[in-house]
């Protein structure tokens, strides 16, 4: 036996090598003075609108475009007639923008993978993984290579090609759902004016494909979880979108664009300003995204996974890899409606603004982490119920009222900051208001089905002795 | 227009993450409704019963620690206290209060396991099983320190305990003691107001007192239920009749005020422990008995007041070396059998959660 | 002597439950007491519903093979009482032994019962759910009892333990 346990003691919890901390003190100051390099630099003039200004890719990439603009004009190639005059710096463009998509969100799948569940262990005073490379940061890799290797198993009675489509087709509306999204002034990828509604519109594809794996899977815990899900989905689309709604009316833009840069012009974040939408999207996100407390549709103690339930090897990694995927578009769309997006009051000059959001939307799904750490799981009706009773009338009613302030907003000529600070103001004593009495309304009571202590009694007895304590039910 | 719906037979197990093992219930479903159940039983099933009457006395304490695995103290508690009782082998006064203070640390570890698995059954993500886990952890190093096993740990004798505890296992059992007055407040902080954790737990799986008693529940089943019934009290063994402690009671007989009763025993667990730490004598930790014991023809029921209930063991001797017959009542079993009530017409999620407050071990199921 | 420290007599029971219920008790000891299988259904109704015995609840059923008959024990208890009563229905058949249910009194009988007749194959007539509980429909024999698997000129148990001589004690 180990002498320690003998003891009784732990062993004290390792220190994290001076070495390390050194070595990342020197990198976080490096990066530090690197931005004010380029801060300093870029308000100097020197290199204003060039296109190694890294505050923005955008501009690089703007700049490359025009350049091949150029090169197609000197030299018209017979496509120009069939596709379109410019169309290869369009080509060039659309393929920069998807590598630059989609190799973030392949780097950020893995480092969150390991994030999470680090994170988790720690919430849960664990390690976490700890062994796979340094800090056990291999560890990813080291699943993603199992996973691959897995033999991908069919059960008998399941529809081949609805079963093994799914796993595919729900990429495509999460890596779609990335088009819009406002990484720095000049840096999206689809800056299309209807952005809000592209993004609704593609992200609630997922159902689909989450549906027919269900439906395929020829099993009762996958069939459970798909009809969940559609239920689910169905249910909270419309907060979902209301909520949305009122930032489109507050900010009058649908182009995720516009919405951060009235966020910056204004030096106010939305999520200050609405922070009954801000709440409703962000709970209705979690719903969609099947995340704690929401995750009825693969609720673990219940019906196993849900739809995945029988697809294993690197068919369950795909469905793995959307979840996370969704949860990281759902932090960065939090970041940029209700956090500025890239905006950080002028320090953007200095901050290359995608940093300034991988900021934002790592602090945002800190908090995905933290409530699924943290908290127990609805039921199914009781979300339901939660949705239809709860949040569609209070998104209605926020609607109502942003409205109202919207058009207070366009004739009313006071400074921002009076009518802005008012409107917050307002805001929050509605959400203070709505939130508990409407609760209250549907019938909510904090204190009911009596006391959360048990009785406590020297005196052993049957059912005499419980009527007597008036325990008996 | 009506929709026609379709009942269908959905296996909840042997394998699935509720079941806590190896059990399956087949439950008849219409959409998430529960119209009918059924509990299959017997994949662990080691028809220990039938091996008893084959080994000698001392030679079935292990069996009492591999039916109910997470606690291995109290069936061993219980079934020397059978054997004692047939043959009427004294027990020095210090293995009595060694006994005591082991089987409450049990109780202990057992009741966390429960209450962070039926949280996780609730839907929680681990993390109140392992914040349980902590102090869990703790007591198995007890137990290994003291017998040198954490899980089966064939810790007691007939007449006694097998070793007295090492010097340096009361320093670090005092150090457990005291911090777990603070380690409760904290559970009951995160979780006894949890909103979701209420309205998934109250009103669920809901058993009248009458009906708890007359489907012969036991432990904190029939405690939540709102019976004082303990037979730490009722019929006081070892020196249970000198601790000053309560019985917690539950209100409505739901999954909640069973969590809450469980909670409450780890709170009067630790006092028993503190007080029987206190007033622990001097002497032998044991008698010595004959290896191959021969109790007269007779019969006794040994019955101990385990985590899951009464953990009773009937034990009839024809004279011979080993057990005539050797029965253990089984509480994990018994307490299921109100199960199929309070499951049908529930919805799947209220069943899983019922199920989780039954805190079922199966190895004590099949046994 | 009784085996619990709260245990009823059984004389008291049986001399309580005869003037009850007349012919119902075969035979009584300081124990347990015994009753006629056929009269057992009633003998625990009355126990359960008497205001002095109120065994409210049967907190323990099993069943003993002696060789040529079943002993089926039942332990009730009463817990406003606080006392335990030990009832005992000896079955004589011994090839297709049957006893009424107690599920109409007790309700926890339902699984105990189920268990008995999986394994000792005791019928308890008038059970609603009489299946095989740990083992399958189909399987041969019952294991618990005596003759399962009999092995000729067998004794269970160790004839002489290694180290059994007087003064021997265990360690």
């Amino acid at each position: 036996m180990n002498s320690t346990l003998r003891q009784g003691r732990r062993r004290p919890a390792a220190k994290v090598p001076l070495g390390l901390m050194i070595v990342g003190a020197v990198f976080a100051l490096g990066f530090l003075a690197v931005n004010a390099a380029i801060g300093y630099v870029v308000i100097d003039g020197r290199l204003d609108g060039q296109w190694y200004d890294i505050r923005d890719l955008g501009i690089a990439v703007e700049e490359l475009k025009v350049q091949l603009d150029a090169i197609n004009d000197d030299q018209p190639s017979f496509l120009d007639d069939i596709v379109g005059q410019h169309w290869m710096s369009y080509a060039v463009g659309a393929l920069l923008g998807a590598i630059g998509i989609l190799s973030f969100i392949g780097g950020a799948l893995l480092a969150l993978i390991w994030i999470e569940r680090r994170l988790i262990g720690r919430m849960q005073i664990r390690r976490g993984p700890n062994r796979v490379g340094p800090y056990g940061l291999l560890q990813p890799v080291a699943d993603a290579v199992k996973l691959i290797q897995k033999e991908v198993l069919m059960p008998d009675g399941a529809d081949r090609i609805l079963f093994l489509l799914p796993p595919a087709i729900i990429f495509v509306p999460m890596m779609a759902a990335w088009g819009p999204v406002p990484w720095a002034p000049q840096m999206a990828y689809l800056d299309i004016n209807v952005g809000v509604l592209y993004l609704i519109a593609v992200s609630s594809l997922t159902t689909l494909a989450v549906f027919l794996a269900g439906w395929a899977s020829n099993n009762h815990y996958a069939l459970l979880g798909s009809m969940r899900t559609v239920a689910m989905m169905i249910s909270y689309e419309i907060p979902l979108s209301i909520a949305l709604l009122s930032v489109v009316l507050i900010t009058g833009s649908m182009q995720l664009s516009e919405i951060v840069q009235w966020q910056a012009d204004h030096n106010l974040w939305l999520a200050a300003l609405l922070p009954i939408a801000m709440l409703t999207y962000f709970f209705s996100s979690t719903a969609e995204l099947n995340r704690t407390p929401n995750d009825i549709a693969e609720a673990e103690s219940e019906i196993v996974a849900g739809f995945h339930t029988e697809y294993s090897g690197m068919k369950f990694g795909l469905f793995y890899a959307v979840e996370l995927g969704n949860a990281l578009l759902v932090a960065t769309l939090v970041a940029t409606f209700f956090l500025g997006g890239w905006s950080l009051f002028g320090l953007e000059e200095w901050i290359p603004g995608y940093l300034i959001l991988f900021a934002k939307l790592s602090a945002a799904y800190f908090v995905l982490v933290w409530l699924r750490g943290t908290l127990p799981r609805f039921r199914l009706d009781q979300l339901m119920r939660f949705a239809w009773q709860y949040l569609i009338p209070l998104s209605l009613f926020n609607l109502i009222i942003v409205a109202v302030e919207a058009s207070l907003l366009a004739r009313w000529d006071a400074p921002g900051l009076v009518s802005l600070g008012l409107f917050t103001i307002v805001n929050w004593g509605a959400a203070y208001i709505l939130f508990r009495d409407w609760a209250r309304r549907i019938g909510y009571q904090p204190d009911a089905g009596g006391p959360r202590r048990a009785e406590l009694t020297q005196q052993v007895g049957g059912i005499e002795a419980a009527h007597r304590m008036g325990t008996a039910t | 227009m009506t929709t026609a719906t379709e009942p269908y037979v959905l296996n909840i197990g042997p394998q699935h993450p509720s079941t806590h093992g190896v059990f399956r219930l087949r439950v008849v479903m219409d959409g998430e409704r529960i119209q009918d159940m059924d509990m299959v039983v017997g994949y662990l099933h080691r028809s220990m019963e039938k091996l008893a009457e084959e080994r000698t006395y001392t030679q079935n304490i292990p069996f009492t620690d591999r039916a109910d695995y997470l606690a291995a103290m109290s069936g061993n508690l219980g079934y020397c206290l059978a054997v004692e009782m047939l043959s009427g082998v004294e027990v020095p006064e210090r293995a009595s209060y060694l006994r005591v203070i082991f089987a409450e640390l049990q109780r202990i570890a057992s009741h966390s396991m429960a209450n962070g698995t039926f949280v996780n059954d609730a839907g929680a993500w681990q993390t109140p099983l392992m914040y349980m886990f902590r102090e869990r952890e703790r007591i198995l190093d007890l137990f290994e320190m003291t017998g040198g096993a954490r899980l089966t740990t064939n810790y007691m004798r007939i007449g006694g305990v097998a070793f007295d505890p090492p010097p340096e296992f009361f320093p670090a059992i005092e150090s457990l003691v005291s911090d777990l007055p603070d380690r409760i407040d904290e559970y009951a902080e995160l979780l006894i107001d949890n909103e979701i954790l209420l309205a998934r737990s109250r009103g669920v799986g809901t058993i009248t007192a009458e009906d708890a008693i007359n489907g012969s529940l036991s432990g904190p089943m029939l405690r939540g239920s709102g019976v004082p019934w303990d037979l730490r009290k009722a019929e006081p063994y070892c020196v249970y009749d000198r601790m000053d402690f309560d019985i917690p009671v539950g209100r409505n007989g739901d999954a909640y005020d069973r969590f809450l009763v469980r909670l409450e025993e780890v709170r009067q667990s630790t006092k028993i422990i503190q007080q029987a730490l206190d007033a622990l004598p001097a002497g032998p930790h044991k008698t010595d008995t004959p290896l191959a014991l021969r109790p007269e023809p007779g019969e006794a029921y040994g019955r101990v007041e385990g985590p899951r209930g009464e953990l009773g063991f009937y034990v009839v001797s024809d004279g011979g070396s080993a057990p005539f017959r050797f029965h253990i009542r089984a509480p994990s079993l018994i307490n299921l059998s109100l199960l199929r009530e309070m499951a049908i017409g529930a919805s799947l999620p209220d069943a899983i959660v019922a199920l989780g407050s039954v805190d079922i071990v199966v190895g004590e199921i099949d046994r | 002597m009784p085996a619990g420290p709260r245990q009823l007599t059984g004389d008291t029971v049986a001399s309580a439950l005869s003037a009850a219920l007349p012919g119902a008790v075969a035979t009584a000891t300081a124990e347990w007491v015994e009753v006629e299988p056929a009269r057992i259904l009633d003998a625990l109704r009355w126990l359960h519903d008497d205001a002095e015995m109120d065994a409210k609840q049967l907190s323990n059923l099993c069943a003993v093979d002696r060789h040529d008959r079943f002993e089926v024990v039942y332990h009730l208890q009463s817990m406003d009482r606080n006392h335990q009563i030990v009832v005992k229905a000896v079955v004589g058949e011994h090839d297709d032994p049957a006893l009424p249910s107690c599920y109409p009194v007790y309700k926890g009988a339902l699984l105990q019962e189920r268990e008995v007749y999986d394994l000792m194959g005791i019928r308890f007539e008038g059970h609603p759910d009489l299946r095989r509980m740990f083992l399958w429909e189909g399987y041969p024999g019952f294991p618990l009892r005596k003759d399962f698997l009999q092995i000729p000129d067998h004794h269970p148990g160790l004839p002489k333990f290694p180290f059994e001589e007087p003064g021997v004690q265990a360690r």
